[in-house]
C-alpha cells in the first residue's frame, strides 16, 4: 500500500465501532482499502487503549466504588487513598532497586557491547568473526532454558538474594541484541573518515572513542532505552533469584503485592500505574530516538 | 587499557585488536554459554535445588519423557506459538504498513499503539486478570453475558485468551519492526506500478509484501523464538491453569524445577527448550535463504 499517497480519511467517522463489533483489522479489497486501513487503525486503539483506561479508573475508586459501579464508568469520586497505600508499602525501595539493577545492568552492557561491535564491524579474523557468529545464535536460543546453571552459579558464588545477581547475567543477555544493532549502525560510518583520522596517527582505541562513539550516539541511546525496558520490566531473573523484601524489584513487586492485597483489586491496579509511571516519562521524553532507532535497527 | 598499543598496532594492517570484543565475550560466555552446556549436565544429575548434585544417568530424561505432562506442555507451547503467530503476524503487518504512512493522524496513534511496550508482563497480566474478571470487569461493565465469562477459569477458553493477551503485549514491538521495514521501501516503486496502473491492493501483493521479506524473516524469527519465552506473563496470568491447560514448555520447566524440586527433569526440559528454539530459528532462516545471513555477516 502507497501509504504516502493516500487520501486522507475523516478520522471522526470509524470512532463509533466498537471493541465488540469489529471484525479484525481490515485487509484492504474494495476500492477504497484506505477506509479499511483506517478502520483497522482506530479499532487496534481501542484494544490497546480498554486495558489502560480499565486499569486507571480503577486504580481511582475505592471498595465500595469498585464494588458496586460500572467497571468501565469513571470513578464518581476519584481517590488517591490506594496509590497512598502502595507508595507506604515500601514502594519507594522495589524502585530503587529497579534502578539500581537497570543502570547497573545497562551501562556495562552498552559499553562492552560497543566495543565487540566496533571491533566485529572493523576489524577481521575468525576471533572476531566466531564472536559475531555465536551472538547472533545467542538471539536464537531461547536464554530462560539456561536459569537452572544460572541458579547454582549464583548460589555457589554466594550471590544469592544480591542485587549483583539479577545485574550479571542481565548484562550477558542484553549484549546480543546490543551487538547487533549497534554493529547494523557502525557499518553506515564511512571508512573514510576512520581512514582520515588514521593518517592524522590516531590509534584504534582514539578511533573508537572519539570518532566512531558520537557518530552512531544516537544508536546506542536507542539500545540503552531498549536494554533497560527488557532490565527494568524482567521478571524471571528476581523470581528466581532474589528472595527477600530488600532485594525486591518492582515487576516481582506487582505480583507479590498482588498476593497480599487480592481482595483489595484497585490497590493492585494502582501499584501497576505507579511501576508504569516512571516508564511512561521516560517514553514521552524519549520516544522519538526509541522509535526511528529501533525501526531502524532491526530492519537493515 | 593494556591492549591499547597492540590495537594500534594491529590496526594499521587490519582493524583494531579483537581484545575489544573479549569482555562482552566473556560475560556471554559465563551466563550464556556455560549456563547452556551446565543445563545438560544437569539434565544427567538428581539435584533437588539444595543438596548435593549426584550423577543420575538418563533417569531424568527417562522421568520427562514418559511424563504425559511433557508432551502436554510440548503440545500447548506448540498451540501458543502457532495461533499466536498466525494472530500476530498479520495484525503487526498491517498496521506496520499503516502507520508507516505520512497523516499526522497515523503517528499520533502509532505513540498510542506503543503503549503496552512499557508495561512489564507481570503489570499487563494483573491487568488482564482484572479486566477479565466476571464480576468486576470488562464484561460486567458492557453489560454483555457473553463477556463476562470465567475466562481464565474455563479451559476451553483460556488458551484462546492467553494468544489475546500475548497480541496485546507484543503486536505493538513487531509493528515497530514492521513500519521501519515499509519506510525503507523505495518509493519510487509504488510510482512506477502506479503509472503501470496498479491499484493498492496489487500494489501490496507486488510490491510492499515482497519488499518486506526480510522484514517478515527478522520478525517471525523473532516471534517463534520469543515464544518460548512467554513465561512470565502466563504464569502471572494463570499459573498453567486451570489444570495444565496453558502451562507451556518454560512453566513447566520451572515449575518442575522450583516448585517440584526436580532440577535434573527440569534441565532435561531446558534442554529441549534450546533445541526447539535453535531447530525453529534454522527453519526460519532456511525459508529465507541464505542472503540475509552472507548480509548480517558481512564486514565481520
Amino acid at each position: 500500500m502507497a501509504s504516502t499517497t493516500q487520501l486522507p480519511v475523516n478520522p471522526a467517522a470509524p470512532t463509533r465501532r466498537r471493541a465488540q463489533e469489529a471484525p479484525p483489522p481490515a485487509r484492504g479489497g474494495r476500492k477504497r482499502p484506505n477506509v479499511l486501513g483506517a478502520l483497522g487503525g482506530w479499532f487496534w486503539l481501542a484494544v490497546i487503549i480498554l486495558p489502560i483506561y480499565y486499569v486507571v479508573i480503577t486504580s481511582l475508586k475505592d471498595q465500595s466504588g469498585f464494588f458496586t459501579s460500572n467497571p468501565l464508568a469513571p470513578p464518581t469520586d476519584p481517590t488517591f487513598a490506594n496509590y497512598q497505600l502502595v507508595l507506604e508499602s515500601d514502594f519507594a525501595r522495589y524502585f530503587a532497586n529497579s534502578l539500581v539493577v537497570t543502570v547497573g545492568s545497562v551501562v556495562p552492557a552498552l559499553l562492552v557491547s560497543f566495543m565487540a561491535a566496533y571491533a566485529i564491524v572493523r576489524g577481521r579474523g575468525w576471533f572476531l568473526s566466531s564472536t559475531n557468529r555465536l551472538f547472533l545464535l545467542g538471539l536464537a536460543i531461547p536464554l530462560h532454558a539456561t536459569i537452572i546453571p544460572i541458579y547454582w552459579m549464583i548460589t555457589r558464588a554466594h550471590m544469592y538474594d544480591t542485587l549483583l545477581a539479577l545485574i550479571l547475567p542481565s548484562v550477558a543477555f542484553a549484549i546480543p541484541i546490543s551487538v547487533l544493532i549497534l554493529s547494523n549502525f557502525l557499518r553506515d560510518v564511512p571508512n573514510e573518515l576512520f581512514e582520515s583520522m588514521r593518517l592524522d596517527g590516531a590509534s584504534d582505541w582514539a578511533m573508537m572513542w572519539r570518532l566512531a562513539l558520537p557518530l552512531v550516539r544516537p544508536a546506542v541511546v536507542t539500545v540503552g532505552i531498549y536494554d533497560a525496558l527488557n532490565v527494568w520490566n524482567g521478571f524471571l531473573f528476581p523470581l528466581i533469584l532474589t528472595q527477600s523484601p530488600e532485594t525486591r524489584v518492582l515487576p516481582l513487586s506487582l505480583w507479590t503485592f498482588q498476593g497480599e492485597f487480592s481482595v483489595n483489586i484497585p490497590a493492585v491496579l494502582a501499584s501497576v500505574v505507579l511501576a508504569t509511571l516512571p516508564l511512561l516519562v521516560v517514553y514521552i521524553v524519549a520516544r522519538r530516538q526509541l522509535v526511528s532507532g529501533l525501526t531502524a535497527g532491526f530492519s537493515k | 587499557m593494556a591492549f591499547t598499543s597492540t590495537a594500534s598496532r594491529r590496526a594499521r594492517e587490519s582493524g583494531p585488536s579483537g581484545w575489544l570484543a573479549a569482555p562482552a565475550l566473556v560475560f556471554f560466555l559465563v551466563f550464556a554459554v556455560i549456563p547452556l552446556a551446565g543445563v545438560v549436565a544437569l539434565s544427567f544429575t538428581k539435584w533437588d535445588g539444595l543438596s548435593e548434585i549426584t550423577f543420575d544417568g538418563v533417569a531424568s530424561w527417562a522421568r520427562t519423557l514418559t511424563d504425559p505432562v511433557t508432551a502436554n506442555a510440548l503440545w500447548v507451547t506448540a498451540k501458543i506459538m502457532v495461533f499466536s503467530y498466525v494472530v500476530q503476524t498479520p495484525i503487526s503487518l498491517l498496521l506496520g504498513v499503516f502507520t508507516a504512512g505520512g497523516q499526522r493522524y497515523r503517528a499520533v496513534l502509532a505513540v498510542l499503539y506503543f503503549l503496552p511496550l512499557l508495561l512489564s508482563s507481570a503489570a499487563i497480566a494483573i491487568a488482564y486478570k482484572a479486566l477479565l474478571d466476571p464480576n468486576f470487569g470488562m464484561g460486567a461493565g458492557l453489560g454483555l453475558p457473553a463477556l463476562a465469562q470465567d475466562w481464565l477459569g474455563n479451559s476451553d477458553l483460556v488458551l484462546f485468551v492467553v494468544v489475546f493477551v500475548i497480541a496485546w503485549q507484543f503486536v505493538p514491538f513487531h509493528t515497530l519492526i514492521y513500519q521501519g521495514g515499509v519506510r525503507q521501501i523505495p518509493g519510487s516503486l509504488y510510482e512506477a506500478a502506479q503509472i503501470d496502473g496498479a491499484g493498492r491492493l496489487q500494489q501490496f501483493f507486488a510490491i510492499t509484501l515482497p519488499q518486506l521479506k526480510y522484514t517478515i524473516i527478522t520478525s517471525s524469527t523473532l516471534m517463534a523464538v520469543g515464544s518460548l519465552a512467554y513465561f512470565d506473563l502466563i504464569f502471572v496470568l494463570t499459573g498453567g491453569g486451570p489444570g495444565y491447560s496453558t502451562r507451556l514448555l518454560p512453566l513447566h520447566m520451572y515449575l518442575t524445577g522450583f516448585k517440584a524440586n526436580d532440577m535434573g527433569a527440569a534441565s532435561a526440559l531446558g534442554v529441549i527448550l534450546v533445541v526447539v528454539g535453535l531447530a525453529l530459528a534454522l527453519i526460519l532462516q532456511r525459508l529465507g535463504g541464505t542472503n540475509r545471513k552472507a548480509s548480517q555477516l558481512e564486514g565481520a
